[in-house]
């Protein structure tokens, strides 16, 4: 219910939304949570395993049971907190994991058959018959088990990525933080505060406690207000830093649009941040445990401290008729706040015997809550003392069973926190992330006036380490009650008591890991879940240890804690894939005929990065094959155009330049004559093949080299790992050129004929012989000409700079039409190159050597080189290798398949007979039947044998007949011609 | 026969503006890198010749028209003039006009639509006019300088135009709406 | 993580290429027989501390880098350029 005059809502502001249908009203301000609270809603969902009902426990980022899923079709949201769900007009929540419905849940069914399925039940049950696994057991935990689902649709929504950098970075914005990012913002260091919450301040905006003399929050606000005036202080609400990462590098997710319902135009849900701080400074304050008890978890139980939060922050009173169970004086608090705001306080259940009432209220001392009544709402608690028991009729149990400081980050790095005697519970261990200092609650310091000073204190430390002169703070005064605890982790008793809620997890369940030796913390946490839940046992970690390590006779310290990760809290896969999805996955890099190749309706294949045409249909087309046949046949009849620009190509200069390329390529190039053009062949160190291409002599220092388009990026590392890290005192420049030239084939027995006529002079072979370079000028336009050949026929490579490039080949291109001709895409590529035997990375995948390929003969003996010495070695020089064959159908299945493998007669199909594979195949409309190259053990020697391919996966088989790689023109006499 | 016919990277697209900032393809007339030779002395060859500095590591120099831009760890990128002769003595001389697509990006968030993309610090008292970084943009590896109080200029390779182009407008329109 | 390029500062690991040990630094020479080669390509140390490896500034400056890191804390010992170190 509302409490008037209470909390820091703006009640101008009404906002009507739904929850399972039904509407409601809350005010600008409110947390969902908060709005279901002040409308009555307890019962907000059902529990993860049991399916119990459940409430509101916390008004936190930490909380374990308000789980519900917000929006429609794509933009739909499962699992989101309604503790930190921002209310707006027209909200629509749905509660999740409960079916029919949230008041009748037909899966309740697993609460009554829970003394069956308790701690390792899946482990003991799922495991035979082991047919089962997938088929039986697999689906039917998935359906009983898990909160909201997935819509299944395409997120509508965008998000994205993004990087801060700054001197300090503050880690929660609340009495701590804030003096911390004031006094380093007053040092004039470059300041980045971070607060998960749309309002800073922490704690400040929950409690009733003043900051000199003023209301604390409003000292807050004037306080957030100071700082955003400052240039050099950067405020970041609604972003939790996730993780602590190396480098002073953190992760934090902004959530920018999930309190405003739609994202609008143009702009993102959610921004993944990459902050990168010289120092940081943690001060993300504490959380506070409950108490487990039997029916702890019934809806209307919740954390002490949230009450005040509902109360104080959200003007809400969870209850009409509170009470309060604790082991600690803070939770008096909750009391004393309650009353002044006039709700009811049935009493006040301390387990401790020397307890002191801080007000006018019903105090039991040295007394406990053994039971809760009411399933869908509280009804009454059963209270255990020295004397008697007693029922007690409330609507509300605010309880405390102290506070654990919220020492997850330090954690990130590999960090084991300390046990802190005085408090029951963990602190940071200093030091345990580099650069970070940690301050107030999280540090254990709980009071206003110690976390006040202990953010001035840890700017100052920090400061210093950056060598800025610590500023003159005034310390404001505030409260510095002490913090008296008992520990109480939970009340002896049958029936069972939650630690965590998330996961269903009782102490039962602990105490049983226990007895079956899963006595480590981190196999008692595996064995029973707990801590397992997206709320990572935020709520339930100190408590759970403490009960293993009493059953296990143990102490805390020695027990020891399981290992806090990142992310701190759940974040979406969407916020950390930003700038992966469509268009964003990868660059686009497309040539400078793409549009002409795209209008030419030519479909566009992906290369590595590249985009490249697949074939260029005519209208009468109907399958890629009549398009490919036909562009063969331009080749070889008349003359055909294709972009070859996506060839890595890499300027090679300086006096060293012959030196380096025999040291990297397997042959010399040291005695290539100038504007000529030689094939090379590139081997890893390892001596397996990296690469192939040819390379000119534009001058006696000047070198350009091709590579494969796949390779072209790992090549040019390649060249500078040798000339930086191998030999520095060669002199030589290498410099990458690929974009800089668009470069065509002009490939057929008419490509000089094309040729002709577009240049100031004419060319013929006593000028442009086979494998000869030039320079030449295209009307007017400087640029090479390479005459070489990648189809077998007589051809050339021409380059000019890039801007001319779409208009040389719609130029190359109707010259070609014009003599019976066109442009020919990847797929006729392809089919004429292995009509020649020529390789690609389909051939060289990096397993082959120079011998598998036929290409010995190309490692010279006179020199050394990249790979030379390792290419001798007894495994890659004896028999038994695949080499590489030609392969032709020689059965009635005349079609072969690229990645089937091949079997001598006679063996099955298995891998221990496999003979070789099938790397590239083609139609070849020249030959009249299928082609295909491929590794056959000791192939080199077996041509003429006839063996079975056989493709699994496609369920082809024939016999195909080995033979030379070459299919046509072996001589080159086409080529040269 | 008609001549063959110049294309920018982006075709000349008309500049983009949206929010606060606008991306406009830029000319920067010849591109030379220049990669100056083993225990080369170039930097006074190159001011005699071009009027600008030689500039140091994360550093450009001159102005509009001509810029000596860092380009990498002993290289460096000359925009705008034709490289003189005199240089091609000291340094290989590589003609680069081609293989580039230079865009400004300016207005008052342009630091802001950046911090989307480049994983750089690029705050005016750390990135100052002057400074150059070979860094990420997005996923590609490129070339940032800051020209201007509120203008970069950003260059990626030539077939990445698209790209670059989308993801800028993809950053600014998420600027945009944060107003 | 975070590697300090020593000519173009503290850059996120995204622009680094990472290679592997920095023994690849030490080519033998071609007559060194089995061994000398068998430990320069196949066999690395797997040290629970410091380990000297190669990175490259690809998406920076292009150079390669000898990095000497602690492959237990990530912590960055020293970044040399390949190019002096083999000076």
């Amino acid at each position: 219910m509302r409490v008037e005059g209470k909390g820091l809502i703006d009640r101008t502001q009404r906002l009507s939304f739904r929850f399972d249908g039904t509407i409601y009203r809350g005010f600008a301000g409110d947390t969902l949570a908060s709005a279901l609270l002040a409308n009555d809603v307890r019962h907000v969902a059902r529990s993860f395993k049991y399916h119990r009902p459940r409430g509101i426990l916390t008004a936190g980022s930490e909380e374990p049971n308000a789980l519900v899923t917000i929006g429609e079709d794509g933009a739909t949201d499962p699992n989101v907190r309604a503790t930190v769900q921002e209310l707006y007009e027209g909200l629509e929540a749905r509660s999740q994991n409960a079916w029919p419905s949230l008041g009748f849940d037909l899966l309740v069914i697993n609460d009554l058959a829970a003394p069956f399925l308790g701690a390792g039940f899946y482990y003991k049950t799922f495991m035979w018959p082991r047919a089962f696994w997938e088929k039986v057991y697999e689906p039917f935990i998935r359906r009983a088990a898990g909160l909201g689902a997935l819509s299944g649709e395409k997120d509508a929504d965008h998000y994205e990525k993004a990087y801060a950098f700054c001197d300090v970075l503050v880690i929660g914005a609340g009495p701590s933080g804030l003096m911390a990012a004031w006094t380093a913002g007053q040092a004039g260091a470059q300041v980045i505060l971070v607060d998960e919450d749309s309002l800073m301040g922490g704690r400040l905006n929950a409690e009733t406690l003043t900051v000199d003399g003023t209301p604390g929050a409003d000292w807050a606000d004037d306080m957030v207000s100071k700082l955003a005036a400052m240039d050099n202080v950067r405020l970041m609400p609604r972003v939790t830093v996730t993780g602590a990462h190396d480098g002073g590098t953190f992760g934090a997710l902004e959530r920018v649009a999930h309190h405003a319902g739609a994202v609008p135009k143009g702009g993102v849900k959610e921004t993944f941040w990459r902050i990168v701080a010289k120092r940081s400074i943690l001060a993300a304050g504490a959380i506070e445990r409950h108490i487990a008890f039997r029916n702890n978890d019934r809806p209307g139980i919740m954390a002490a401290g949230a009450v005040r939060t509902y109360l104080n922050r959200f003007g809400v009173s969870p209850g009409k008729a509170v009470t309060i169970f604790a082991n600690n004086d803070d939770a008096h608090r909750t009391a004393m706040d309650l009353q002044d705001a006039g709700v009811h306080i049935a009493a006040v259940i301390d387990s401790r015997k020397d307890a002191q009432a801080l007000g006018d209220y019903r105090l039991m001392q040295s007394a406990v809550v053994a039971g809760a009544d009411g399933r869908r709402g509280l009804e009454a608690i059963r209270v255990q003392t020295a004397s008697g028991s007693e029922k007690i009729a409330t609507d509300c149990l605010a309880v405390s069973g102290g506070w654990n400081p919220t020492v997850h980050m330090t954690c990130h790095m590999n960090g084991r926190p300390t046990w802190d005697e005085g408090i029951a519970s963990f602190v940071p261990t200093p030091g345990a992330i580099p650069g970070m200092e940690t301050a107030g609650a999280c540090n254990g310091a709980f009071s206003t006036a110690a976390c006040l000073a202990a953010g001035v204190a840890a700017a100052k430390t920090t400061l210093e380490v950056l060598g800025l002169a610590a500023p003159d703070i005034d310390i404001p005064q505030a409260d510095d009650s002490p913090y008296a605890i008992e520990p109480l982790w939970a009340v002896p008793g049958n029936g069972r008591a939650w630690l965590d809620f998330q996961n269903d997890v009782s102490v039962k369940d602990v105490k049983q890991a226990a007895q079956e030796n899963f006595a480590s913390v981190e196999h008692m946490k595996r064995y029973t879940t707990q801590g397992m839940a997206t709320d990572q046992g935020k709520n339930s970690n100190v408590a759970a240890l403490a009960l293993l390590a009493d059953a296990t006779g143990r102490g805390i310290p020695e027990t020891g804690t399981t290992t806090f990760r990142p992310p701190y809290t759940p974040v979406a896969l969407a916020a950390l894939g930003a700038g992966a999805q469509g268009k964003g996955f990868a660059p686009e890099r497309k040539t400078t005929s793409h549009a002409a190749s795209v209008a030419a309706g030519a479909p566009m294949i992906e290369a590595g990065l590249w985009y490249r045409p697949s074939y260029f249909p005519l209208r009468d087309e109907k399958t890629w094959r009549q398009s490919c046949d036909r562009e063969v046949g331009w080749v070889r009849s008349a003359v055909g155009i294709c972009d070859v620009s996506t060839l890595g190509k890499i300027d090679i200069q300086g006096p060293d330049a012959a030196k380096l390329l025999d040291f990297v390529y397997t042959n010399t190039f040291s005695t290539l004559k100038e504007n000529r053009v030689r094939y090379g062949l590139m081997l890893r160190e390892d001596g397996l093949v990296m690469d192939d291409g040819t390379t000119a002599r534009l001058g006696e220092n000047h070198y350009v080299m091709t590579t494969t388009t796949a390779a072209a990026g790992q090549v040019m590392r390649h060249l500078e790992f040798v000339t930086q890290a191998l030999h520095p005192e060669w002199d030589v420049r290498i410099m990458s050129v690929t974009e800089q030239w668009a470069q065509f084939a002009v490939a057929g027995p008419q490509s000089r004929e094309l040729l002709n006529g577009l240049f100031d002079d004419t060319i013929d072979d006593s000028k442009w012989p086979f494998m000869s370079c030039g320079l030449v000028t295209v009307q007017g336009v400087k640029g090479r000409l390479f005459r070489i050949s990648f189809s077998g026929e007589h051809a050339y490579e021409l380059a000019v700079p890039s801007r001319y490039g779409d208009s040389l080949f719609r130029l190359l291109v109707a010259r070609a039409e014009a003599l019976g001709g066109g442009a020919y895409g990847m797929e006729a590529l392809n089919v004429l190159r292995i009509e020649k035997g020529f390789i690609t990375h389909a051939e060289i995948d990096g397993r082959v050597t120079a011998q598998d390929i036929g290409m010995e003969r190309m490692l010279s003996k006179k020199k050394d080189f990249i790979g030379a010495t390792m290419a001798q070695r007894p495994g890659l020089t004896e028999t038994g290798r695949a080499q590489l064959v030609g392969l032709k159908p020689a059965g009635p299945v005349k079609q072969l398949t690229a990645g089937a493998h091949i079997y001598a007669d006679g063996q099955e199909p298995v891998a221990e007979r496999d003979q070789g594979y099938v790397t590239s195949v083609g139609f070849s409309p020249t030959l009249g039947h299928f082609i295909g190259l491929g590794f056959v053990t000791d192939g080199l020697s077996r041509h003429g044998d006839v063996l079975n391919m056989v493709d699994h996966v496609r369920g082809i088989q024939t016999r195909v007949e080995l033979c030379d790689p070459v299919f046509f023109d072996p001589k080159g006499e086409r080529t040269r011609g | 026969m008609a001549d063959l016919i110049a294309k920018t990277p982006l075709d000349g697209i008309a500049p983009v503006t949206i929010g606060t900032c606008t991306v406009a393809e830029v000319g920067l007339g010849t591109l030379t890198s220049i990669a100056p030779y083993a225990g080369a002395k170039i930097a006074d060859t190159f001011k005699t010749a071009h009027g600008i500095a030689w500039p140091a590591p994360n550093r450009a120099t001159g102005k509009e028209g001509a810029r000596a831009i860092w380009f990498g760890r002993d290289m460096v990128l000359l925009a705008g003039p034709e490289p003189d002769k005199a240089l091609a003595k000291h340094a290989a001389l590589t003609d680069q006009s081609d293989a580039w697509t230079a865009v400004t990006l300016f207005g008052p968030e342009a630091e802001a639509v950046l911090a989307r993309l480049i994983p750089l610090d690029l705050s005016a008292g750390t990135f100052k006019r002057g400074h150059t970084a070979r860094t990420q943009i997005q996923h590609m590896s490129g070339s940032v300088t800051r020209i201007g109080a509120d203008m970069f200029l950003l260059m990626v390779f030539r077939s990445m135009a698209g790209t670059l182009l989308h993801d800028l407008e993809r950053a600014m329109a998420s600027v945009a709406a944060r107003r | 993580m975070r590697l300090r390029c020593p000519i173009c500062g503290a850059r996120d690991r995204r622009e680094f290429y990472y290679q592997g040990s920095a023994v690849m630094l030490d080519r033998p020479g071609p007559d060194a027989g089995e061994v000398a080669w068998d430990d320069y390509l196949h066999l690395r140390e797997n040290p629970a501390g410091d380990l000297e490896e190669l990175w490259s500034h690809d998406a920076g400056c292009g150079a390669w880098l000898k990095v000497t890191r602690n492959v237990s804390t990530h912590e960055i010992k020293s970044v040399e350029l390949a190019r002096e170190v083999k000076r």
